[in-house]
């Protein structure tokens, strides 16, 4: 079938989320399976690389990457995907603003691989073994990727054509992206698939979100009785509604949850977090010094809530460490 | 004619960006000018309109580009012009700390001053002051640590590109 458009999925440090979404086209993939040839696609069919590098560059038509950069695998897999690819989507929060493993970027590498080898609870390992990137045994040599001081959002490494937000992105936001990619009509390169508008011009609850709030304190969703009839910031939970981009149709609000930011920040935005801290933080009731941080220390993790997509692509983009490790 | 001293190649001077409100601390560095009062020169002064509309970013986005600290002048409390402006500042600034924190930027690269219109003086002491602590906490230089930070994926760029031309279907 050599008339069928070629489409590549592929995934990075990500937790297989955006996968599950491209499943949850339902019926609908049907339609994708008819109209494309997918060449690659780990999660679901047997292609390798080496099937991949014997193809012609530039002959993939759309490779979907979802996941953070954060080893030399990933790294090197984006770049033969991109050599391999007309356009290329960074797939979801973390492909697209680096997401959740994004956090990490809050610590070293070193408190990282300490951590998960040595001191969480379900590790036992008294000799505190570590991986190595290269072992001799038995005459052959096995290697390991390397793993990164930072973690990276895709369009950090590579060249990336247009985004497609979300965790994860939504079935709809996924086949309007590939009915636009598949008629030929592309969009000017760097777009996000998705409204360029705030979450709240969409939300449900719009009509009850007041003009001027006044918090005395966050309050989190499991310690109140939530009106759901009523805007999330009214009832003193912090949402990132105002700072984060639409196209989701609210689907977290209409559960009673408050938006965590997983779309990233509407083209006018330069950093998400900073964004929300200003917007939450100037309608703080009080007006001293004391008042004002007692009620903002009831937002315990400032860095965690206002980046939890977006540590990477921030403007600090990861923690300032004295070493330069 | 006077000779004007060259900085040494390796010197390093702290670099300050400040955001002064029009109506009172960028008043006030006027009338430090015009009374010749001598400080540090190592503020960039921006003049706003208001230290209400001193974005976060902003004082991010300096960090991000080379500043070593940031300095926000505005009104004194119950003088704003806007009425609110700096109040909406001091709380978004007490968050911005923490955050800063945090992300691992000493909280004393990063100043909110209230300074009258008449009190010329209070900026050469606050310039001269904050110059001095920035300079002992030394040079944040984050643009310096981007470039270091990417340099892991430099190596592999080389040993992709060393593996020759892809092979052709």
């Amino acid at each position: 079938m050599p008339d069928k458009p070629k489409v590549a999925f592929y995934w990075c440090a990500s937790c297989g989320g955006c996968e599950e979404s491209v499943v949850d086209l339902a019926e609908s993939i049907l339609d994708v399976v008819a109209a494309v040839d997918i060449v690659m696609w780990p999660v679901a069919m047997d292609f390798k690389k080496k099937d991949v590098e014997a193809m012609a560059d530039g002959s993939i038509l759309v490779s979907l990457v979802n996941g953070a950069i954060r080893t030399s695998e990933q790294e090197e897999m984006a770049k033969l995907m991109r050599k391999k690819s007309k356009l290329i989507i960074a797939y979801g929060s973390c492909a697209h603003t680096g997401g959740i493993p994004g956090l990490a970027n809050q610590f070293e590498r070193e408190e990282v691989l300490r951590y998960v080898y040595e001191e969480s609870p379900s590790t036992v390992n008294p000799q505190k073994t570590r991986p190595e990137l290269k072992v001799i045994t038995n005459g052959s040599t096995v290697t390991l990727p390397n793993f990164f001081n930072v973690v990276r959002a895709l369009d950090q490494v590579i060249d990336v054509d247009y985004y497609l937000p979300g965790c994860p992105p939504t079935p709809k936001l996924l086949k309007q992206a590939l009915e636009v990619l598949l008629s030929g009509k592309l969009p000017e390169k760097g777009a996000v698939l998705a409204p360029d508008i705030a979450l709240c011009d969409e939300c449900p609850k719009k009509d009850t979100k007041p003009s001027d709030l006044k918090f005395t304190e966050f309050k989190r969703p499991h310690s109140i009785q939530i009106d759901p009839k009523v805007c999330l910031l009214a009832q003193s939970i912090l949402c990132m509604g105002p700072a984060t981009r639409g196209g989701c149709e609210g689907v977290c609000i209409s559960g009673n949850m408050p938006c965590t930011g997983c779309f990233g920040p509407t083209s006018r935005i330069k950093d998400q977090g900073a964004k929300i801290l200003s917007a939450l933080a100037s309608q703080v009731e009080a007006r001293d010094e004391k008042g004002i941080d007692e009620t903002l220390a009831t937002i315990p993790d400032p860095v965690g809530t206002f980046y939890r997509y977006g540590l990477p692509v921030s403007l600090l983009r990861r923690k300032n460490f004295n070493s330069t490790g | 004619m006077p000779t004007v001293e060259q900085p040494k190649e390796n010197s390093w001077e702290p670099r300050i960006i400040a955001f002064f409100c029009n109506w009172c601390t960028y008043t006030a560095a006027d009338l430090a000018g015009v009374s010749r009062l001598r400080y540090a020169p190592n503020a960039r002064i921006i003049r706003v309109m208001c230290s209400g509309r001193v974005d976060p970013q902003f004082i991010l986005d300096a960090f991000s580009k080379g500043a070593d600290g940031v300095l926000i002048g505005g009104c004194h409390p119950g003088d704003c012009h806007y009425m609110e402006g700096n109040y909406k500042a001091l709380r978004r600034m007490e968050l911005l700390k923490r955050m800063m924190k945090d992300m691992g930027i000493e909280d004393k690269r990063f100043r909110l001053e209230w300074i009258s219109a008449s009190e010329g003086e209070r900026v050469k002491t606050v310039i001269n002051e904050m110059t001095e602590q920035v300079r002992a906490l030394g040079p944040l230089g984050l643009p310096k640590k981007f470039a270091e930070w990417d340099k892991e994926l430099e190596s592999l760029e080389h040993e992709i590109n060393a593996k020759g031309d892809t092979v052709h279907a």
